[in-house]
């Protein structure tokens, strides 16, 4: 047992930071840019993804034995579908406010390349439990990173953190914060610090 | 909501100033990762125009004959993607057979495109703003014209930029965000021209 629990801390140290989701292997960037603009929503999506990515990888890895290696992917997609659909029904029956401000975006977890990434890299060839938990620490690292740029966004763009203000009456905000742009350009300053504090092993 | 835009509107509006793109961030993974060579990307715009146009028209028929009258809207996100992914497949098939020289050109993109979101993305998109079959192509047929724009003009810049010194930390795809970032700015000049939403 103290050997798992090492294992899952392995898998999470990675997941966070060597090999981020987002810094490392730039996956799942079309959510990443899309729901950043306010925290509360990005904390639904990051909490969203997080269940998906880890629920589906103990489902790939649990039916691994059996499934067909040549529709695998097919079979992959509907597993992520049916948990998509479970976290859209929730959201829809609960928030129905972030659910309509994510709009698309939430059936769009579907086609996120991390899930498909860590169920075709990792659940299909481990046991469940570890599946289970490289899923959500992948899904945790993503979170992370999209609730930074979300910060910073919602600071400079609305001046205020989960809703509540925190710049003082007098400032000005920054209204392209709040537009498209600025989601690209917060997140490549992002890749830019990151490689600089750790760069990147050289890939060939 | 758009039921009074008519379709050259929402043709254009899809390419310019709703940029799926630099706008909504569809289909940014593969726009990262193609965007480094001109050749693959006019290749992979190509593919993506096509498939788009086809499959928003193809979702527009299952939603509004199958999915509605029957009360299976739930399982939307499932039967899209499942037509997305059937119809790449058949494609493949028939480009194969009827055109081996148009297969090599397009033949290597058309896998990406299943779990290209972009795809996926337009079909949702067109279903909440419930457009009209007219209204679902030209959204379809001008969303992937301007995806194809973006990640043509994006390939023609990171040709140039081989030759600029990019600091170390920054190369890759942290300088194609920031200089899709500028890229979204300056399309955002169109916005004025039309009002949609």
């Amino acid at each position: 047992m103290a050997n798992q629990s090492q294992d899952s801390m392995a898998i999470l140290g990675k997941a966070l930071w060597e090999e981020n989701p987002v810094f490392r292997q730039i996956l799942g960037i079309c959510s990443a840019l899309a729901v950043t603009n306010l925290m509360v929503n990005t904390a639904i999506m990051g909490l969203s993804l997080i269940f998906v990515t880890a629920m589906s990888g103990a489902t790939v890895s649990a039916l691994r034995k059996i499934t067909p290696a040549r529709i695998r992917m097919m079979v992959q997609v509907l597993i992520i579908s049916f948990y998509v659909i479970v976290v859209d029904i929730v959201l829809k029956a609960h928030l129905p406010d972030i659910s309509r401000a994510l709009g698309p975006y939430v059936g769009l977890i579907i086609t996120n390349c991390i899930i498909m990434g860590r169920c075709e890299g990792y659940a299909r060839s481990n046991p469940v439990w570890p599946s289970l938990v490289d899923g959500a620490a992948n899904g945790l690292g993503y979170a992370l990173v999209l609730l930074g740029v979300a910060f910073i966004r919602e600071v400079l763009g609305f001046g205020s953190v989960f809703g509540f203000t925190v710049m003082p009456a007098g400032f000005t905000r920054w209204t392209i914060m709040v537009m498209a742009p600025a989601a690209f350009f917060v997140l490549g300053t992002f890749l830019w610090v990151a490689n600089t504090f750790a760069p990147a092993k050289e890939k060939k | 909501m758009d039921g009074g835009v008519s379709a050259p509107v929402i043709l254009f509006a899809a390419i310019f100033t709703n940029n799926i793109l630099l706008v909504n961030f569809l289909g940014m993974c593969s726009f990262l990762a193609i965007s480094k060579d001109l050749k693959s990307s006019i290749g992979l715009g190509l593919a993506v125009t096509f498939v788009m146009t086809c499959t928003t028209g193809l979702n527009y028929v299952v939603n509004t004959f199958i999915l509605i009258p029957y009360g299976l809207e739930q399982f939307r996100f499932i039967v899209f993607i499942i037509v997305i992914a059937a119809f790449v497949q058949l494609l493949e098939m028939i480009i194969e057979r009827v055109s081996p020289l148009l297969y090599v050109v397009l033949g290597v993109f058309l896998p990406l495109i299943t779990v290209n979101c972009a795809i996926l993305g337009v079909c949702l998109f067109m279903i909440i703003r419930g457009y009209s079959f007219l209204q679902c192509i030209a959204f379809g047929f001008g969303g992937g014209v301007g995806w194809w724009l973006a990640i043509v003009a994006m390939a023609g810049i990171r040709e140039r930029m081989k030759n600029a010194p990019v600091p170390k930390a920054l190369a890759g795809p942290g300088i194609t965000l920031i200089v899709a970032g500028l890229m979204a700015l300056s399309f955002m000049a169109f916005s004025g021209m039309i009002q949609m939403q």
